[in-house]
């Protein structure tokens, strides 16, 4: 898996005396473009990461089998096991470094933080797609990272409209009860500055049940106290083994699921962990899920029934299955684009921050792909990373999630003071943070 | 043959009780030292250096850090997790307090407010021992991981409540941040490290570290011959504080570049007991070879799937080096249940009477 690099490593510390070892071997033959995937199939998080692993690797591995890659070039692809673990996720970025990738895909806010600052040291642009750092969607500050297409505020107050729509209104929040439970670390605590605003601004009590990363299989004690605070809505951003266990104390203590709403990230796992009785349970989404799509029939067709995969059947066209597959769809669209801008075939990770900087993905385009319908078009410029595109509201129907909502939009009045003040934040910290220099293209 | 000590003779008692008596070891310490200060940031890659070499002296540290309270004392602590993330934390807090003192001053002070927590939860250690005691210490891990979790001040209310290390610089030489170089990082680790060994290795070796050793093989008696208890169990808190300290501060600041709170969780507690134990109780050198053991094994596993050319997933990859280094630390415990260092001692005793062994 660590591939020439590490044969060296060997090598190296077997003849520091020689001293002769050559310090670059020729990493990757350079007719392909390197696409490194950190994915976690391992581990107290692979319950999720194994459907993102799958989807991510099949759809590229589709465009290489069906297409021979994109403009004719190969993706020479390489999954590297971070098992969530910041440590090896380091590791895993030391590994791919040298090897000249053109995108890195944490998968772990742990991860992405340390690799926000050497992203424009080392060149190579992180698509961290939905998580991370939410600061990172000012394109200005951060002209590097990427996590289109809606932060985890922007996912917040999509939640709160849609708890508003639900009530009749915004200002008939006012003097309700909205529990908020998450996975106590940066990426669950990340929301809480803001949902405290809107607490004030609209007159809602705000509840806090924090769920340590340690504890995430235990929440008994916070349900006991949802149950008795009887929050109108529960709110929950977790991931891992913190949401099926979320949904089965609720299930549990008798909590109204209608009323049980999530951030993106839950999976059919998770939903169906507590039984049937948690039909009603929501959760935001971006894309669509299921496998209607010539896209993934091609991904059935040229990949799994040839067995080039080790994906399991049953997953395909799973919510977080598809996730992957869209998280990859912005990798080769960023590659394609960056190929037309530059004119080259094989692209490094320069042209690949400009491709992802000018990526346009309308309904035509997704037409184009096999994606009819999939996801909403994606387009991002050099002041905005992220987009902060509108989500949907998913519900759990006891087999699958359906679609209850239409199209909400992030309430942008309130989230991006909030992220200016986090970049500057960011910035001012970090002492001497560069200046972006890197140039604006016109969209293409 | 070679590794003989006939024909050297001693002629004065500091001679006598010399670390290395024996001239070969020496030379052999000289030609690791000129290795790694001169060899690795010459010829390392920059993998071998930022994911190898960086990670295995940060563990060492920690490692002797632990040896001192556990193997040196005989005090078992399962919180050195989080009195690494003391250290971080307090490194963080100075550096951005008073950013225009030197970063490599902060490393080391960060370690005294490690040393203090490390009293604190010391304490109990006078009246307990043994498996209550480590009980007592994960206490210490629990509170200090829900106080870097929940007091937004000491990541300066950072709203992704991680350490985000600013860049720092040293004669004009970055030496933390994205733009520090790997074989600067490597050098100051290397250099706090060597220091910190030293004085490690003259504390064990002189009168503090005998009175530990006297605690740790029987305290009643050692507290008849006229050492005093408390003292001298605090001060091994202390110093494996101040010790675990600076490894944290090192980890955060010179290897991974930005750190959440989980970083020092219950699971590095484990992992730098683990090297300890596998490593050796009661000796440096151990320290050393446990953190090579439990952190390089995987990797050089991983590289020799790579290199015989399999071709295994990465999920399977990892699968199969959980497993091999959990059978190889049952085997090495098997083999020689004092831990690699005794092997070492072994090794190295058969070679000074090979080939003619009696």
């Amino acid at each position: 898996m660590l591939g020439l690099k590490n044969v060296k490593t060997t090598m190296i510390a077997a003849a520091l005396v020689a001293g002769t070892v050559a310090t670059s071997l020729p990493a990757t033959a350079q007719e392909s473009i390197y696409v490194p995937l950190f994915t976690y199939r391992t581990g107290p998080f692979s319950g999720s990461g194994i459907y993102i692993a799958e989807g991510m690797r099949d759809y590229l591995e589709m465009l290489n089998q069906r297409d021979g890659g994109i403009g004719g070039v190969k993706l020479a692809l390489e999954e590297c096991e971070t098992g969530y673990d910041t440590k090896k996720g380091l590791e895993c970025y030391e590994a791919v470094k040298d090897k000249k990738p053109v995108v890195i895909n944490p998968w772990s806010t742990g991860i992405t933080l340390p690799l926000i600052p050497r992203a424009s040291v080392d060149k190579v642009p992180v698509l961290s797609m939905a998580y991370g750092l939410s600061a990172a969607a000012i394109g200005d500050t951060f002209p590097w990272i990427f996590n289109p297409p809606a932060t985890y505020w922007d996912g917040a107050s999509m939640i709160l409209t849609y708890i508003g729509g639900k009530e009749g209104g915004m200002d008939k929040l006012k003097g309700k009860t909205i529990g908020y439970i998450y996975l106590d670390a940066g990426f669950g605590k990340e929301p809480i500055p803001l949902l405290e605003q809107m607490a004030k601004d609209y007159g809602f009590n705000l509840k806090l049940y924090p769920v340590a990363a340690t504890e995430m299989q235990n929440q008994s004690s916070q349900w006991l106290n949802v149950r008795r605070d009887r929050p109108d809505y529960m709110v929950m951003y977790g991931w891992g083994a913190l949401q099926p266990t979320a949904v089965k104390e609720a299930v549990k203590i008798g909590y109204p699921m209608d009323k049980f709403v999530s951030i993106w990230w839950p999976s059919e796992d998770d939903a169906a962990a507590g039984g049937p009785q948690s039909k009603g349970f929501k959760a935001l989404n971006w894309h669509a899920v299921g496998d209607n799509f010539p896209a993934i029939a091609d991904i059935k067709k040229f990949v799994t029934d040839k067995n080039l995969t080790q994906t399991d059947k049953s997953h395909i066209g799973k919510v977080l299955y598809n996730r992957g597959i869209y998280n990859s769809m912005l990798i080769a669209e960023g590659i394609r684009n960056a190929q037309k801008l530059t004119g080259k075939k094989v692209i490094t990770g320069e042209d690949m921050r400009r491709g992802l900087e000018t990526l346009n993905i309308d309904a035509a385009r997704y037409k184009e792909m096999g994606l009819e319908g999939f996801a909403g078009p994606v387009k991002l410029t050099c002041a905005d990373h992220n987009g902060h595109f509108a989500t949907y509201m998913q519900e759990w129907d006891g087999s699958k999630y359906v679609k209850v909502s239409g199209d909400i939009k992030p309430n942008m009045d309130k989230v991006s003071p909030l992220l200016n003040a986090a970049a500057k934040e960011y910035t001012d910290k970090a002492g001497s943070w560069p200046r972006r220099t890197e140039a604006c293209d016109k969209a293409s | 043959m070679l590794y003989r000590e006939a024909g050297q003779f001693k002629t004065s008692y500091v001679a006598d009780q010399a670390i290395f008596p024996i001239r070969q070891d020496r030379i052999g310490l000289a030609v690791i030292l000129i290795a790694a200060f001169v060899g690795v940031p010459l010829f390392g890659s920059d993998f071998f250096i930022s994911a190898v070499m960086v990670p295995l002296l940060v563990f060492s540290l920690a490692a002797i850090g632990l040896n001192i309270l556990t193997g040196y004392t005989g005090l078992l602590s399962l919180g050195t997790g989080g009195f690494m993330g003391v250290g971080a934390f307090a490194c963080y807090k100075l550096t951005t307090v008073f950013p225009d003192v030197n970063i490599i001053i902060w490393v080391l002070v960060s370690g005294f407010f490690s040393c203090g927590i490390g009293i604190l939860f010391g304490l109990p250690s006078l009246r307990i021992k043994g498996f209550y005691l480590a009980v007592a210490t994960l206490s210490a891990q629990f509170f200090l991981d829900w106080a870097f979790v929940r007091i937004p001040w000491l990541v300066n209310n950072n709203t992704s409540g991680a350490i985000e290390v600013p860049t720092r610089t040293l004669l004009g030489i970055p030496v933390t941040g994205p733009t520090a170089q790997p074989e600067v990082r490597y050098l100051v680790i290397l250099s706090v490290v060597t220091l910190l060994t030293v004085i490690a290795s003259n504390l064990v070796h002189g009168r503090i570290g005998r009175s530990w050793m006297a605690v740790r093989d029987m305290d009643l008696a050692a507290e008849l011959m006229g050492i005093r208890l408390y003292r001298t169990k605090l001060l091994a808190f202390a110093v494996s504080s101040y010790y675990c300290g600076v490894a944290g501060a090192l980890m955060v600041f010179f290897w991974y570049g930005s750190a959440e709170p989980a970083v020092f969780g219950i699971d590095q507690s484990f992992f730098i007991l683990f090297m300890v134990i596998i490593g050796g109780l009661g000796s440096l050198v151990g320290s050393f070879f446990g953190a090579a053991l439990i952190y390089g094994m995987p990797i050089i596993l991983k590289g020799v799937v790579a290199m015989v050319g399999l071709q295994i997933t990465p999920a399977t990859v990892e699968h199969l080096t959980f497993m091999t280094v959990g059978a190889l630390i049952i085997l090495f415990l098997i083999i020689e249940p004092a831990g690699l260092a005794r092997l070492w001692q072994i090794g190295k005793q058969k070679l000074r009477v090979w080939p003619f062994p009696y």
